[in-house]
């Protein structure tokens, strides 16, 4: 008897003290239902604020689509080159492309390639200067290191959630998807970049009398670019990675191929089109280390006169 | 007599959290020491007076942490002290508006750096516009105007390379050639010359000599070498833990140094090196003396001995650079002073 008393007080310790079912479906109920009404007033306008995002991928698409394709090889092997001065990574992109070609996948390259380069497009011109208003403030620095960290561990899957309510399925909810989740990198590394800029240079530029945007554009971005490339490069990886998971709500591109093969399980299609994926990757990374290995080639001292 | 260019009046910065709230502490004359110890916050400089003159070499020295760093950077206010106040040709520099000290950095201070603090982005040509162009000069006038002064610190052919292609002592004279482009009054060298080998250190305070000779300006030197200090100062001042122990010609501050602070500083010196024939010269003829040896007033005691005995004199005329006899030595005050010599540095 008093054995069991003892037993019935300690239950809130062996079962969660949790909102009772009824409790909870309510609060989701309130969370969804005001979820859904900003929805209703504020979706019209919403879209049509991301209607130049829109026309912007669709003129992109139809650019590297309607291009005959020997057209667009040299295009961006000739990119390629410009990135890297490197004819091994230029034979490399021509390569893949062509192989690509060979086994049908061209078409889908192309929508994947087009929204890889608006989305990091955007990416960079949201979170460069977002980088460099973080680098200014500790407050705002304070502020954004914690979004950033739930955006990098949130699972990207729950990104799709809010951003499908909001604008349903389609391009402009894909690529905003992917635009969040590759937004991180170039933030961080921005603003790590200029924060870790020589503090006795930026004294110079102050001490020699430099407006913000002078030392800024003088001396922080300059000598912040490194970082900041390695930022662009991760953002691109990201992306790329996010482009599957987004082509569950309508991008199109070598994502949905992947899915369907997954849904299906078609191994070799899941198998090519993973790897036309994995060839762009390795193509924008290369090219872009590169690039970011030779603007900082005074760096590295060389001979002395 | 020298006019004031810079006057620092009771200059005291405190870093750390609550600076202001330190300050009944800091009055009271609590030592850097307990500063930290008790309210963790850093005594950087306490009560500092000082003028600095116009057109001269001035010098400050002190270890490592003394302050130095702190100072020079309030004369541009790079730092904004926690009390006091600093003006320049007699103009408030606390009082000025973002713009207004702009300008002020711009056209009346330039700096040069410790690690040199130049754009490695940038050719030398570059790094040396690169005042003038913050200033918004014109492309011509900057261009001759960065030649000239590569020339001058004797850097012609160098223009088209990057920084890290120069050695230490080159990146150095960059820096020099890039604070004097932009014509500035007031030229503040923080520890510029410590980061390079002796020789090639050697030659860059000749050079900056020479040019001073020439350019006159109103120099801020800060070493915490006591060599250095001696070879280029005009006058001295002397920092410890934040305060200003002592501000004076090497003459001064050699002969009477004010504690025994600045005493342990300049013991290792050659006084004989340093002392001129006007700080130990009388005004009394001596007597029964034949064979003078006549000198300049601004010898060093080492080479009046040095004249003395060579030319078999039995005592010294000194005089002025105008050839006006302003004093006398008799041999027993110079033995007397090279004896003295001898024991401080023995000591
Ligand atoms: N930003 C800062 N925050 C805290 N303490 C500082 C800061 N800058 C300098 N100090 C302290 O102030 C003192 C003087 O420093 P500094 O002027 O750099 O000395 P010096 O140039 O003579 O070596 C030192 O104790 C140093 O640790
Ligand atoms: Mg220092």
């Amino acid at each position: 008897m008093f054995y069991d008393q003892e037993v019935a007080d300690m239950e809130w310790l062996t079962e969660f003290p949790s909102l009772t079912r009824g409790e909870l479906r309510g609060f989701r109920k309130s969370v969804d239902e005001s979820f859904r009404s900003f929805t209703q007033e504020y979706g019209e306008s919403l879209e049509s604020f991301f209607d130049p995002l829109l026309n912007f991928l669709i003129w992109s698409e139809k650019v590297l689509l309607a291009a005959p394709w020997p057209v667009v090889i040299l295009a961006i092997a000739a990119l390629a080159f410009l990135g890297s001065h490197s004819w091994k990574i230029v034979f490399g992109v021509v390569a893949s492309l062509l192989a690509i070609g060979y086994m049908g996948m061209w078409d889908d390259t192309m929508r994947t390639l087009s929204i890889i380069t608006v989305c990091t497009i955007v990416a960079i011109a949201i979170g460069i200067p977002l980088g460099i208003l973080m680098a200014r403030s500790n407050r705002l620095q304070a502020l954004i290191t914690p979004i950033l960290d739930i955006m990098q561990t949130m699972p990207s899957f729950v990104y799709l959630i809010p951003v499908v309510m909001l604008l349903g399925i389609g391009k402009v909810p894909g690529m905003i998807a992917v635009i969040i989740y590759a937004l991180p990198p170039i933030v961080r590394l921005t603003n790590l970049g200029i924060r870790q800029v020589d503090a006795e240079v930026v004294e110079a530029a102050n001490a020699f009398g430099c407006t913000a945007w002078q030392k800024l554009t003088n001396v922080q971005m300059p000598l912040a670019l490194p970082s900041i490339f390695a930022g662009v490069n991760q953002t691109i990886m990201m992306a790329l990675s996010m482009v599957v998971i987004a082509s569950m709500i309508g991008v199109t591109g070598l994502g949905q191929p992947v899915l369907k093969a997954i849904t299906n399980q078609y191994f070799s299609l899941g198998l090519l089109n993973g790897l036309a994926i994995v060839a762009i990757a390795i193509i924008f990374d290369r090219v872009s280390q590169r690039y970011g290995l030779r603007i900082q080639k005074h760096r590295q001292g060389g001979h002395h006169v | 007599m020298s006019e004031t260019k810079i006057e620092i009046k009771g200059l005291t910065k405190v870093f750390g959290k609550n600076p202001k709230g330190m300050m009944k502490h800091v009055d009271a004359g609590i030592s850097k020491e307990d500063l930290l110890e008790h309210h963790g916050h850093v005594l950087g400089l306490h009560d500092i007076n000082m003028e600095l003159h116009t057109r001269k070499i001035e010098v400050v020295m002190g270890l490592s942490g003394s302050g130095k760093s702190t100072l020079i950077r309030h004369i541009n206010r790079l730092i904004e002290p926690t009390a006091g106040s600093i003006s320049v040709d007699g103009e408030e520099v606390l009082k000025m508006n973002d713009a207004q000290l702009r300008r002020f950095r711009q056209e009346k201070t330039a700096m040069v750096f410790q690690k040199f603090a130049l754009l490695p982005h940038r050719t030398i040509i570059d790094n040396v516009s690169f005042g003038l162009k913050v200033q918004g000069k014109e492309k011509g006038f900057i261009h001759d105007q960065a030649m000239h002064w590569l020339e001058r610190v004797g850097l012609k052919g160098v223009e088209k390379h990057y920084p890290s292609q120069l050695s230490g002592g080159m990146q150095q004279r960059v820096g020099l050639a890039r604070a004097l482009s932009c014509d500035a009054d007031i030229l503040m060298m923080d520890e510029a010359f410590s980061a390079l080998d002796p020789l090639i250190r050697s030659d860059m305070q000749d050079l900056l000599l020479e040019l001073q000779e020439e350019l006159h300006k109103t120099i801020v030197f800060i070493t915490h070498d006591l060599d250095e200090a001696l070879k280029i100062g005009d006058r001295i001042a002397i920092l410890n833990g934040g305060r200003l122990v002592q501000h004076g010609s090497a003459q001064e501050i050699l002969l009477n140094p004010a504690d025994d602070y600045v005493e342990r500083f300049v013991a290792d010196v050659n006084r004989t090196r340093v002392l001129l024939a006007k700080s130990i010269m009388v005004d009394d003829k001596p007597e029964d003396q034949a064979q003078s040896v006549t000198v300049n007033e601004d010898e060093t005691v080492d080479n009046v001995l040095h004249a003395l005995l060579s030319e078999d004199g039995s005592y010294v005329i000194v005089e002025d650079d105008k050839g006006r006899k302003v004093g006398y030595i008799d041999k027993e005050t110079l033995a007397e002073t090279v004896f003295q010599a001898e024991q401080k540095s023995a000591a």
